[in-house]
């Protein structure tokens, strides 16, 4: 585990949650969008965030990674502990934190003219951490681990934005892993994939939940069933239901929850 | 389905009403198929016993569409939580549903074996189990279309008064081939029939036991223990 803070390192005590949200509140300008979030994201597993566009979705995972404070009229109160350190505290380091907390968004965003190689160690090379004894192994590693290695192998130099959707998303994903991140936030990965390569990506997450913590936001409750262990349902900022999958959407305890999953109204 | 809550897809809400009425429907026409097949067996009406016999195929065409309509609806709508339930518990009751008109067909043939034979004193018995074996079957359908689980645990309690039936059916039957070798014949197509009543109990319970899955996600299949209804 890498640091987030220029503060002395301290070793955690062991921590069965990998995120702890309290009272997270966020606002965009006077929108407030998210109402005072609860929440445990247990480590090593993927979690899927579903609701209704507008909810408080995206922008819960992008407090995670404090990129909603880059937002000129964004707000946010409340504490979010990943591992146990308050991320919004004086001493830690966003640039660092998002090194350590990866984001893979909706449409495949690899640089198009940098080759396939330069596209994964990009984040590397930008914080000036690449060694050049170690960028072949991290490559390969990196690109193995996002199920790109065998199909890109023999075209390293080419440009990444020669790739396929599902080919760019992956890449991307592997660009997130090369810098050895603890957890991966991914906001509807798939929204712009066939199913074919939607396949392959929740394929993939089924590897990666081994070593990573993972939030997905989806609007595809079918996939929210496929790859998440816990699902939660957010409607108009605030958290209505938070539980195992299998069980949120078979037996929901929440009325709002069984309405929106069974797409009702009145 | 359950709750005065629409779907936003009129196309899907109106597919879930087609498979609840097939439901009803099926409901219907096996309670007349359980009615019919032992009025043909007490009446000694052959007659009556082939109507019920051909109503099966009814029963078995609206099994295969309710079925065929499911399936369709699993792979374009993937439902969840209720419509989920609802949809797998209707694969279900229609599988019980299609037993129950099976088994008042085997009443049916009893009835043509017997050849015009009198049921006598084991016919009032079938005629009891058949009044209460509508009733439930009648509570089961009404539970499932109100979504009471109430009803239907009174219907799952009800199958007891099935279950003796059965016992004195037997009891009943076993006296008389003991004491009149002749009864022998008869006594098996009688027994077998009051077996077959026994039997339908038992798919109604089923069917009262999906309705409390299906309301309150519960199941509570295989948790006590039926009535011995050995004879």
């Amino acid at each position: 585990m890498s640091q987030v803070s220029n503060a002395p390192k301290v070793v955690p005590e062991p921590i069965e949650s990998k995120v702890v949200a309290k009272g997270i509140k966020a606002w965009f300008g006077d929108n407030q969008v998210l109402k005072g979030i609860d929440m445990e994201i247990p480590q090593n597993e993927i979690t899927a965030i579903i609701g209704p566009s507008g909810c408080g979705k995206s922008t819960f995972i992008r407090c995670i990674n404090r990129m909603h404070e880059l937002v000129d009229i964004a707000r946010f109160e409340g504490e979010l502990l990943l591992d146990g350190k308050n991320i919004y505290d004086n001493d830690v380091d966003p640039v660092l934190l998002r090194r350590r907390v990866g984001m893979v968004f909706q449409k495949p965003n690899p640089f198009p003219t940098m080759s396939i190689r330069d596209n994964v160690l990009a984040g590397l090379k930008m914080t000036g951490r690449l060694r050049k004894s170690e960028a072949g192994e991290i490559l390969e590693r990196s690109l193995r681990q996002a199920a790109l290695w065998e199909e890109v192998k023999d075209r390293l130099g080419q440009p990444g934005g020669g790739l396929s959707g599902g080919q760019q998303q992956r890449l991307c994903i592997a660009r997130s892993l090369a810098v050895e991140p603890d957890m991966l936030l991914m906001d509807e990965p798939c929204s712009a994939l066939d199913p074919i390569a939607t396949a392959r990506i929740e394929d993939l997450l089924n590897d990666l939940r081994e070593h990573y913590t993972i939030i997905i936001v989806t609007h595809n409750m079918q996939q929210a069933t496929r790859v998440s262990d816990k699902t939660a349902f957010f409607l108009h900022g605030e958290l209505v239901e938070f539980g195992a999958t299998d069980t949120l959407f078979t037996h929901p305890s929440d009325s709002r929850t069984e309405d929106y999953i069974t797409g009702k109204f009145g | 389905m359950p709750g005065s809550k629409k779907h936003t897809n009129r196309e899907f809400e109106a597919a879930l009403k087609v498979i609840r009425d097939k439901l009803v429907s099926m409901g219907e026409a096996v309670e007349e198929m359980i009615g019919t097949s032992v009025d043909s067996l007490l009446k000694a009406d052959k007659e009556l016993a082939k109507k019920t016999i051909a109503r099966d195929h009814h029963v078995n065409r609206l099994e295969v569409d309710t079925d065929d309509l499911c399936l369709v609806l699993l792979a374009k709508r993937q439902p969840m939580a209720s419509d989920l339930r609802f949809i797998t518990l209707a694969m279900k009751m229609v599988t019980d549903l299609e037993r129950i008109g099976d088994l008042a067909v085997n009443i049916s043939e009893r009835t043509l074996a017997l050849d015009g034979f009198n049921a006598e004193i084991v016919g009032p018995i079938l005629g009891r189990m058949a009044k209460i074996n509508r009733s439930l079957i009648r509570d089961a359908i009404e539970s499932f279309i109100e979504e009471d689980p109430i009803r239907a645990e009174t219907v799952i309690k009800r199958d007891s008064e099935v279950d003796q039936l059965y016992l004195r059916a037997c009891n009943e039957v076993r006296q008389r081939m003991k004491s009149e070798e002749a009864y022998l014949d008869h006594g098996i197509h009688l027994q077998a029939a009051a077996k077959f009543l026994e039997r339908i109990g038992d798919h109604i319970t089923n069917l009262a036991e999906l309705v409390i899955f299906m309301v309150w996600g519960k199941d509570i299949r295989h948790l006590g223990s039926r009535g011995q209804t050995d004879c």
